[in-house]
C-alpha cells in the first residue's frame, strides 16, 4: 500500500494551510506597516496569521482520526508526543532563565517552530528505534 | 510479541508488500508486526489469523504462555 488517503489529505491541507499563512502573513504585515488596518480590525488581523498554524494542529488531528493504518497513526502519535514534550520543556526552561534575567525575551509563537522541530525529532526517534519500518 | 508471519507469509511465497496489500495496511506495519516491534490491535490480529485462515494462536504466541515455559 503506497501512501494512505488520509496521508494525501493531510499534505493537501498543509499546503493550503501553509499558503494561507503566507498569505495572512504578507497582508497584515504589510497593513500595520503602511497603517492600512482600521481600529477596530488591528486584533483580528493581527491573529490572522495564527489561524492557518491552529488548522495545521487541527489538521495532524483529523489525520489522526482518518489515518486506517493502526501503525502508521502511532508513528504520528509518538511524534506528537515527541513535539510537547521537547517545545513545552523548552519553554518552561526559557522561562526560569528569562525571569533570572539570563537570556532574552523570546515571543510565544518561538514555542510552536520548537514544537515543528520537535515533530522532526519524534521522526529522527521513530527511525533510531524502529529502524526500517520505523518511517 | 512472537509470531509466525514471516514463515507463514514464505509458504505462500508472498513478499511484505503482497501481505501489506491484503491486510489493507503500510508494508511498514508488516515488517514492524514481523520484527515484534510492534503489537497489532486485537481486531488486526484476527484479521491476519483469518487471511491465512488459522486460529489466532497459531500466528501469534502468548506472551504469557511463553514466560510461564508452556511453548
Amino acid at each position: 500500500m503506497a501512501h494512505s488517503t488520509a496521508w494525501k489529505r493531510y499534505n493537501w491541507r498543509l499546503i493550503w494551510l501553509s499558503l494561507s499563512y503566507a498569505i495572512f502573513l504578507i497582508a497584515a504585515v504589510y497593513g500595520f506597516k503602511h497603517q492600512l488596518v482600521p481600529n477596530g480590525l488591528r486584533y483580528f488581523v493581527a491573529v490572522l496569521p495564527a489561524l492557518p498554524i491552529i488548522g495545521i494542529f487541527g489538521a495532524i488531528g483529523r489525520y489522526l482520526v482518518e489515518e486506517q493504518d493502526e501503525y502508521v497513526r502511532m508513528l504520528m502519535v509518538r511524534q506528537v508526543l515527541w513535539a510537547s514534550a521537547f517545545s513545552l520543556s523548552l519553554a518552561t526552561v526559557w522561562g526560569f532563565l528569562d525571569n533570572f534575567e539570563l537570556v532574552g525575551h523570546a515571543d510565544g509563537y518561538w514555542i510552536v517552530i520548537a514544537w515543528f522541530f520537535g515533530l522532526g525529532l519524534g521522526g529522527l526517534y521513530n527511525k533510531l528505534t524502529l529502524g526500517e519500518s520505523g518511517c | 510479541m512472537e509470531n509466525r508471519l514471516r514463515v507463514l507469509r514464505a509458504t505462500r511465497a508472498w513478499s511484505q508488500a503482497d501481505l501489506a496489500d491484503r491486510l489493507e495496511v503500510s508494508r511498514q506495519s508488516v515488517n514492524a508486526i514481523e520484527t515484534g516491534k510492534y503489537d497489532p490491535s486485537l481486531p488486526l490480529a484476527f484479521r491476519i489469523a483469518e487471511l491465512f485462515a488459522l486460529p489466532i494462536e497459531e500466528v501469534f504466541v502468548s506472551p504469557s504462555r511463553r514466560s510461564s515455559g508452556a511453548i
